[in-house]
């Protein structure tokens, strides 16, 4: 005998009462880092000891630049789900996990719009 | 019900913590993979930083570059590359259990030593190619 009720049942949402969705955010979110990271790490190895105008020229590309923003925006979303459940594990009351849980969020959205002003400003948009 | 002596001074048994376990190698690369991420997280910053000071021009660049070139900002800057490096190899052992291989407890033994291994070779190899100046090749 079950003791969900018949919605509960439906929604299929589990007792997180949000099912599944944070675990494929994760996993989709790591799939499409494999890629970006490997870009990322030959882009910088590719751009150690060079000077800021070769660095503006390489990011001025719109391949590379649209390439840095997907791995920025990718790499920060995936760094939100996991620290989430670091927050998740360690974190036990409540005011504590909500306030850590916005400023983890903030960081995340900060750090974000830093990286993508400044990818637009040196694509000169 | 009296109880003997004996059976009240025997200590109640606890809950077995993480100290207390012979550890295993996977245990070791569970809990690296979310020390690497939560460096990661602090290493996010000084991509921020990187990518600002770029268009911010020559002198900040060159701040970057030279705060970066000291023997602190060398080891941090390994430091990331290598945690980035196991991210990346664990990360990918994970995909791959969730697809339902290598969960068997000796192929996951296996795989976290190549793991192991594997991301410091490939952290040692870029700060190698950087060092002999195979880097740069975007000039």
């Amino acid at each position: 005998m079950s003791l969900e009720t018949p919605l509960h049942k439906v929604e299929g949402l589990g007792s997180s009462h949000s099912g599944v969705a944070h675990f494929w955010r994760q996993r989709v979110t790591a799939a499409a880092l494999i890629p970006l990271t490997i870009w990322f790490a030959i882009s910088v190895l590719g751009l150690t000891g060079v000077n800021s105008a070769a660095a503006m020229t390489f990011l001025q590309h719109p391949l590379n630049a649209i390439l840095m923003a997907a791995f920025v925006i990718v790499a920060l979303y995936h760094m939100a789900l996991g620290l989430q459940v670091v927050i998740d594990d360690y974190v036990y009351t409540n005011w504590q996990k909500l306030s850590l849980m916005l400023l983890m969020r903030i960081f995340a959205f900060a750090v974000g719009a830093i990286c993508l002003f400044a990818i637009l400003r040196i694509a000169g948009l | 019900m009296a109880e003997t002596p004996h059976a009240a001074r025997r200590p109640r048994p606890l809950s077995p913590f993480v100290t207390i376990y012979h550890w295993p190698v996977t245990m070791a690369t569970s809990i690296v993979h979310r020390v690497t991420g939560c460096g990661l997280a602090a290493g996010a910053v000084i991509l921020a930083w990187w990518l600002f000071s770029i268009g911010n021009g020559f002198v900040p660049y060159n701040q970057f570059v030279g705060l970066a070139s000291t023997p602190l900002g060398q080891v941090i800057l390994f430091g990331l590359t290598w945690s980035l490096s196991y991210h990346l190899l664990n990360g990918i052992r994970h995909l791959a259990w969730d697809m339902g291989f290598g969960f068997d407890k000796s192929t996951a033994s296996f795989t976290s030593i190549v793991v192991i291994f594997g991301s410091i070779v490939l952290a040692a190899a870029v700060f190698a190619l950087a060092y002999t100046g195979h880097g740069g090749f975007y000039r």
